[in-house]
């Protein structure tokens, strides 16, 4: 296990190298940069100017010494200033992440909270009225864009509370934040909830039929029991898995969702930064991001061992 | 009989509340809220040349002289003084003298003085040892010779020659007085001003604070305790924030007639007017690129335009036909809709697209031969939707063409190095002056001429328009100037835009400009009757 661990830790560090290198070529090989963006919003361009602005802002050196330049930043906590802002980018970075972080956590707390029992329900009372309720349910989560569902939960509730949920000021307080963020994270969850009603469903079905579980039956054990504890248990890995892809999916991808329900998070902020070409706010948030995503994935795989003993990492 | 009276007793009740409102004492307190369409790119109005900076950063500042806040035309009859409590010019009109207003601070508590004006105008000139990163109106300033100070309440524009419209620049509200003691960086981040609200703090997607200055100068001003701007992008939830009263205004003229009747649909007591803001859509031609360095190709493309089609569709029916310059009533200086109507592709649609057929002919076109061409435009709705109207009609003069939209950020970049051959441009007009438009947008070497348009003649009457003092006489000229720059197919305008701004009955003294989207943003006077 040490030696797994260790395996991984290295295997993470390769990751994170690749989409380094990756996210700043990228950003590079988009036209226009900075100096461009700026001068674009003056309707103008003044080539001297510019240039004097590249030069100013670093622009005008090796890509190869900016490359370095901003990773032997990274390695000692120096982040670089944001180009827009002309504040330290961590002051720019740091504030949003717990913003999204609530939003990603309520949304991934409802698609479980809703996904995990109601695909067990539909899966138990399969072709039952219920199921083809839930199914239904489910497709339907599945098939309304973000956006349109977002606006139409504003719309109802402008129309029938004569309020909006959505984000003007930081909100105080434990029940204001569980308010402001709890009605789009439901707009986002849904979507989840869908997915993994849907995958834990399949699953289940899949299990129900093994031998095991009638064993289980015949050695008169309940309904319940045979449900949750034998069947769910052997069921629910490719759910978390999928849980997993979520869960990194939301820290950077809800970019609708914050949109329409105005909330200041890394999603929105990231486009805002890529609009303006502000390199030092990508790349570091796209690393920030993708050392979720690869985290998650690494804390799926340590959860695989203790679901099923009988997976052994070495 | 009943109806009757209760009619009566509805108009008595409608007179008393009108007597009421409008004899109102001002109350002084509240947070004046407004959404923003996106975050500023500074704080700098010096620096940057969109309205999305001057809307609330104006109310920061004092210019010399500014345009009155509660007159919708702006004019040069409607200038008043602000830091500088007169103006007077020498005979020979070369000199331009203010007296300076005494006891004016700026927000950190260092008194203002004639020194600040002169830095400024040194910044703007780029004399100054500090720069600007972006100093995209230093042209406005070409005839300024030199600024000179006489002590701490006296300063004097030396001109290079007459330009009476000297005054209306510094009237706009692009041209504030920044203070000596403070750097071109930190004003885009952290601003000082002498004006009624002080910057507090702007955070980038979510919003900008004002604070009441409790010191300003004019005494009892500002009423409001503060400005607060949400930004909120998307414009849908915008409209759903006013509508649901998170937010008190719209964004100054954000508003298409379309959402304006949704929202006076779902909020009957909204506030909504539409005025034009001076932004003209036009066609940008490659006049350097064959082939169209051809005269007559460029004229046979100013004849397939329908100017009413493009203002019906793209902003159902509000928008207006002229010249380069705000038409009237709203515009001061612009051709006429009858002026209009002489000029190379203004008049019968069917009739001008007939010759333009024949010009296409002779140049060897035809619909089984048709011009190839791309349109060129930045990825932006309010780009893309016109690109396609035109697009359309230039099929019917046998051009073929594809729209190119280019990513907003590299639009004006691949325009400056002159790699298009047709687009669709829209251009803002920071005052409504004469001077500001041509020497912008038409004369020769000015990096705001994209088409490259150069005629030295015409330039002598920019020169010419610009020295004359009497209004009747330039206007004359003006129109002439701007009949020519039409015929000569040098940026055929398609349309010029209406667009409106909602607010809640309970925000009172809330003027909108009709002939700028630059200059009405002071807010010191507004109210909240709440």
């Amino acid at each position: 296990m040490g030696s797994y661990l260790v395996r991984r830790f290295f295997l993470m560090l390769l990751t994170l190298f690749g989409i380094s290198v990756l996210v700043f070529a990228m950003l590079r090989v988009v036209p226009g940069n900075i100096a461009d963006i700026l001068f674009d919003s003056a309707g103008m361009i003044d080539v001297k100017e510019k240039a004097k602005l590249e030069v100013e802002l670093g622009l005008d050196k090796p890509i190869i010494v900016q490359y370095a330049a901003w990773i032997g930043g990274l390695a000692h906590g120096d982040l670089g200033y944001s180009y827009v802002s002309e504040k330290p980018a961590i002051q720019e970075i740091a504030p949003r992440i717990p913003i999204t972080a609530k939003l990603a956590g309520l949304a991934l707390a409802f698609s479980i909270l809703f996904g995990v029992p109601l695909g067990v329900v539909s899966a138990v009372r399969q072709n039952s009225k219920l199921d083809y309720a839930l199914r239904v349910i489910s497709l339907s989560g599945l098939s309304m864009p973000a956006f349109w569902l977002g606006l139409l939960i504003l719309m109802v509730f402008v129309k029938y509370f004569g309020t909006i949920p959505i984000y003007t000021n930081p909100p105080h307080g434990f029940w204001n934040q569980l308010w402001l963020f709890s009605i789009p994270a439901a707009a986002v969850g849904f979507r989840s909830s869908a997915l993994v009603m849907r995958l834990t469903r399949s699953s289940m079905l899949e299990v129900l039929r093994q031998d095991y579980i009638r064993t289980a039956r015949a050695k008169g054990a309940s309904e319940q029991n045979v449900n949750y504890h034998h069947a769910l248990r052997n069921a629910v890995l490719p759910v978390v898995t999928v849980i997993g892809i979520e869960a990194a999916f939301l820290m950077g991808g809800l970019i609708v969702t914050e949109t329409v329900f105005n909330i200041p998070g890394i999603a929105r902020f990231l486009v805002e930064a890529i609009r303006w070409r502000d390199y030092p706010i990508v790349q570091n948030l796209v690393m920030f991001i993708a050392f979720v995503a690869v985290f998650i994935n690494f804390l799926v795989d340590l959860l695989y061992a203790a679901l099923d003993p009988r997976i052994k990492y070495s | 009989m009943t109806e009757k009276l209760t009619a009566l007793a509805a108009a008595a009740l409608a007179l008393f509340t009108l007597t009421t409102a409008q004899s109102a004492e001002p109350k002084h307190g509240g947070i004046l809220k407004f959404y923003h369409r996106e975050t500023p790119p500074s704080m700098s109005i010096h620096e940057e040349a969109t309205f999305s900076v001057n809307a609330p950063a104006m109310a920061i500042f004092n210019n010399l002289v500014v345009y009155d806040q509660h007159k919708p035309q702006n004019s040069m009859d409607t200038i008043v003084p602000e830091l500088a409590t007169s103006w007077a010019w020498s005979k020979d009109n070369l000199q331009l003298t203010f007296k300076l207003r005494s006891g004016v601070k700026w927000h950190d508590g260092v008194p203002f003085t004639a020194k600040d004006v002169k830095c400024t105008f040194d910044l703007l000139q780029g004399k100054a040892q500090d720069k600007f990163r972006k100093n995209p109106r230093k042209d406005w300033y070409a005839q300024v010779a030199d600024v000179t100070v006489n002590g701490d309440s006296e300063v004097t524009f030396h001109m290079k020659r007459p330009q009476p419209s000297i005054l209306a620049m510094l009237a706009s509200g692009y041209t504030p007085i920044y203070p000596c003691h403070v750097s071109a960086a930190q004003m885009r981040t952290n601003p000082i001003g002498t004006g009624p609200f002080k910057f507090v703090e702007m955070k980038q997607n979510e919003s900008i604070k004002l604070v009441k200055n409790p010191d300003y100068w004019k005494k009892g001003l500002p009423y409001l305790d503060g400005i607060e701007y949400t930004i909120i992008q998307n414009r849908a939830t915008a409209v759903l924030a006013f509508v649901a009263g998170k937010v008190d205004v719209t964004f100054p003229t954000e508003m298409t007639a379309a959402l304006e009747k949704d929202i006076k649909a779902q909020d009957k007591t909204a506030i909504c007017e539409l005025a034009p803001i001076n932004v003209s859509t036009n066609l940008i031609v490659n006049r350097e690129n064959p082939p169209f360095n051809n005269l007559e190709l460029r004229k046979a493309m100013a004849l397939a335009l329908d100017r009413k089609s493009f203002i019906d569709i793209i902003l159902q029916g509000q928008g207006d036909v002229g010249g380069s310059l705000l038409p009237p009533p709203e515009g001061v200086w612009g051709l006429s809709p009858a002026q209009a109507k002489t000029l190379i592709g203004y008049g019968d649609v069917n009739k001008d697209r007939e010759e333009a057929r024949a010009i296409m002919t002779k140049l060897g076109y035809s619909a089984a031969n048709p011009l190839k061409i791309k349109v060129s435009t930045r990825n932006l709705a309010t780009y893309r939707d016109p690109a396609a109207v035109l697009i359309d009609q230039l099929k019917t003069i046998f051009i073929d063409a594809e729209l190119e939209p280019v990513e907003s950020g590299a639009w004006f970049a691949k325009v400056a190095r002159n790699d298009y051959s047709v687009g669709l441009n829209l251009t803002g007009n920071g005052i409504d002056d004469p001077d500001q438009t041509f020497y912008e947008n038409y004369s020769c070497g000015s990096e705001r001429n994209y088409t490259h348009y150069c005629n030295k003649d015409l330039e002598k009457l920019f020169d010419q328009q610009s020295q004359e003092t009497n209004v009747a006489k330039r206007k004359k000229l003006v129109n002439e100037i701007d009949e020519k720059i039409q015929n000569d197919i040098a940026r055929p305008i398609l349309f010029h835009a209406r667009t409106g701004t909602c607010w809640k009955p309970y925000v009172k003294n809330m003027t909108v400009m009709n002939n700028s989207v630059y200059n009405g943003y002071r807010y010191e006077d507004l109210w909240l009757d709440k």
